[in-house]
């Protein structure tokens, strides 16, 4: 499950943030997970909660919302944004590359206008994270 | 939004004691061959190696070694391939010999990806093939892997020490810590490559030679391992310890 991995680089980017913030405690976070990465929320909830050092009690009680965010892709040369269906679209080599790293979208989706595989990622490629609630030092 | 995935890259790293980017600029100068010797005479000599392919749109590294691709086994993170002793990580591993063309932003999305998921554990060395080009994958090893240390790789070719100085420019200007300059292509005992190591006091390294059975040993680690540009890699390996 390489979920874990990135399961672990949203704990150290929750606990960054909150220090440099000050913040005792982190109430609240939301995570995005970009629908080219195909992680089901459910399952990345598990994995976060799985991950975080109970000792830290920065992240020992967060909660996350983790909401999954539809993909969008921009054609550079005819300038159309489209959102591909990866069920139809990629086979499931593709779409298993494309899990690990969302860029490999590059090498099997193509614009549907154009046929171009020269297009931005404009939402929905990997894990971010939103908002982050928590208490302040004081 | 925070991209949380630079936030895991110490971590990820923290077991590697050495990282050294073979680099040069230039196409085709022998940095993907360096690399693969580099990493597989240093596996010999008893160190715990890695390599990592960073050329994302044009990997090559597992030809070289002659390593099968195929997704990676998946344990709280990825695994490197293992390949005669050395553990590999390459995006063929995903996509094959499938063209990825990436522009600027895809190849900081794909290495940082990487970066974040691959587990190289316990390493003395971890190898960095970096691709041609003082551009995208040039800037994200300096932003991101800042304890690189780089072996430049240059050519008696006139055309290619011109590329090769601009690196080793960039590379002083921004501070990194240069291991040597290594001539690859020799031939004959003319080392024109010599003056640049000169002008920029970085440390010479030994050669490595035009060797014409490098070619029938692609693929064949062992093959490799015999040839005389691995010889010469070797005595690199020895000198930087
Ligand atoms: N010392 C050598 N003797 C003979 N052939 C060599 C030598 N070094 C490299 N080569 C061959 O030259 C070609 C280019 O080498 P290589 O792919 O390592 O260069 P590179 O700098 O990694 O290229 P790129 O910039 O495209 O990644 C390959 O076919 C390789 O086998
Ligand atoms: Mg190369
Ligand atoms: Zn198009």
């Amino acid at each position: 499950m390489h979920e874990y991995a990135l399961a672990d680089a949203v704990i150290a980017a929750v606990r960054e943030t909150a220090r440099s913030q000050r913040m005792s405690r982190v109430l609240q976070v939301e995570v995005r997970i970009g629908q080219l990465q195909s992680i089901r929320p459910a399952t990345f909830e598990n994995a976060l909660t799985a991950v975080r050092p109970a000792s830290d009690a920065l992240v020992s009680s967060t909660e996350f919302s983790v909401v999954t965010v539809p993909v969008r892709l921009r054609c550079r040369p005819c300038n159309r944004e489209y959102a591909p269906d990866l069920d139809t679209e990629a086979d499931e080599h593709a779409t298993e590359a494309i899990h690990f790293v969302p860029e490999l979208a590059h090498a099997y989706l193509r614009c549907p206008h154009c046929d171009s595989p020269d297009f931005d990622i404009v939402d929905g490629r990997g894990v971010t994270l939103g908002r982050i609630e928590g208490e302040i030092d004081t | 939004m925070i991209d949380p995935r630079a936030a895991i890259i110490g971590e990820r790293l923290a077991g590697v004691r050495r990282i050294v980017a073979v680099t040069g600029g230039k196409g085709g100068i022998g940095k993907s061959l360096v690399s693969c010797l580099f990493a597989t005479v240093a596996a010999e000599r008893g160190l715990r190696t890695g390599l990592f392919d960073l050329d994302l749109t044009s990997p090559t590294d597992h030809v070289i070694l002659g390593a099968p691709m195929g997704f990676p086994s998946e344990e709280h993170g990825i695994d490197p391939a293992m390949c005669d002793g050395v553990r590999l990580m390459s995006i063929a591993m995903f996509s094959g010999s499938t063209p990825a063309p990436l522009r600027g932003a895809a190849l900081t999305g794909a290495l940082l990806e990487l970066l974040a998921i691959t587990r190289w554990g316990e390493l003395d060395l971890l190898v960095l093939d970096m691709p041609p080009g003082l551009g995208d994958t040039a800037l994200d090893a300096m932003r991101y892997l800042p304890r690189c240390e780089y072996l430049v790789v240059s050519t008696p070719s006139i055309v290619v020490r011109e590329t090769v100085r601009r690196m080793v420019q960039l590379l002083g200007e921004r501070h990194a810590s240069i291991l040597g300059l290594v001539e690859n292509f020799q031939s004959g005992d003319v080392a024109p490559s010599h003056e640049l190591a000169a002008e920029f006091q970085l440390r010479w390294l030994p050669g490595v030679p035009y060797d014409k059975s490098l070619e029938a040993a692609i693929g064949d680690v062992a093959g490799l391992r015999r040839t005389d540009a691995a010889k010469a890699v070797g005595r690199i390996v020895d000198e930087l310890g």
